[in-house]
């Protein structure tokens, strides 16, 4: 699966400021940390905040917070913001030859792949993404001693 | 993100133990309330076979009496070399009664499964759940489970 950029910028926006309920960060800030373009993560932001997901701090210096529970809050709910996960399932006929024998049983095994995909973003909240970002911190680390 | 509707189970003190005979009855009570789906002989077959390879644990809380009453279960077992997988401990069901959820009663279940699971040899814990269960997934996931590498298979017999 591949996330569009506006989806991934609004993850790696989301779960910095979900990281750091105690801080307001910048906007800049978040696109010098992951490289990305003030340009397209402002108006990532203003998504992000229509959603309700961040709001923006007025006054001395600015910026952003996370405005949600991050043990609620799922990949899922950020991704929907800006894709159709499941896009097509629901959707009639539109794909070249979908109303096929054929074209119905590709449909058949592309939603069986759709079904774990949205059973796995659904299940995944931000605060269980901290433990694995935890963890790829430990594994660049290194090797605990002993 | 409706956290505002959730209600934090109240925090009389919760113990957890084996699994006895006669807890068998609200076991099933609860399993029942929460899957729509009463299974006695299961459980009592389980239950029969019940040992350091095939845990089985209560969680209980004091009632409003005084009283003990049944806050959640879970039971697993340690099963080898089916579908070619090393020994591993298999959790076949960890449940917490609907009003007392939220309070870690189902983190204490899920450790002390493991714990068990630990001294049975094994390193390694796995389960199979409804692939729209988001909330036991979610839970699951942040106990730091995530896909292992088997798929489930199945058809309609005709
Ligand atoms: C899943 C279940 C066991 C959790 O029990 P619990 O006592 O509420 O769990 P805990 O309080 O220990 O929660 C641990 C973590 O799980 C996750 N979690 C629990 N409920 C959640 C929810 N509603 N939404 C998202 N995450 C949740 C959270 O990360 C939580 O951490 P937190 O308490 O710090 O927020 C319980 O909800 C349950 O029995 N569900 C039904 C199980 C079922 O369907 N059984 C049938 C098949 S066996």
């Amino acid at each position: 699966m591949r996330l569009q950029t506006a989806t991934r910028i609004a993850l790696y926006a989301t779960l910095e400021l979900a990281g750091n309920p105690e801080n307001q960060i910048t906007a800049s800030a978040i696109a010098e940390k992951y490289g990305i373009s003030i340009n397209h993560l402002a108006k990532v932001m203003r998504d992000l905040g229509r959603a309700g997901v961040v709001e923006s701090v007025r006054g001395a210096g600015g910026g952003f917070r996370f405005a949600g529970n991050a043990k609620r809050t799922t990949l899922m709910d950020v991704i929907q913001i800006f894709e159709n996960v499941r896009g097509n399932a629901r959707a009639p006929a539109r794909e070249p030859g979908e109303a096929t024998p054929a074209g119905q049983a590709l449909r058949q095994v592309l939603d069986e792949i759709d079904a774990i995909t949205e059973a796995t973003l659904r299940s995944i909240t931000l605060d269980t993404m901290f433990k694995l970002i935890q963890r790829q911190r430990q594994d660049a680390a290194g090797p605990a001693p002993g | 993100m409706d956290s505002a509707a959730e209600s934090r189970a109240e925090t009389a003190p919760v113990t957890l133990r084996d699994g006895r005979e006669d807890d068998l009855p609200a076991v099933i009570a609860l399993d029942a309330r929460v899957t729509g789906l009463e299974k006695e002989r299961y459980w009592r077959e389980l239950y029969s076979r019940r040992g350091k390879e095939l845990p089985f644990l209560v969680a209980e809380i004091a009632g409003p009496d005084g009283a003990a009453r049944l806050a959640g279960f879970s039971i697993g077992e340690v099963r080898a070399w089916e579908f070619g997988s090393p020994p591993c401990g298999w959790v076949f069901a960890l449940t917490v009664d609907p009003e007392l959820r939220l309070g870690g009663i189902g983190s204490r279940l899920m450790d002390a499964i493991a714990e068990r699971f630990r001294e049975a040899g094994v390193k390694r814990m796995r389960t199979m759940l409804a692939r729209d269960n988001h909330l036991l997934m979610a839970f699951f996931r942040s106990h730091g489970m995530m896909a292992g590498p088997y798929i489930e298979l199945e058809k309609e017999l005709d």
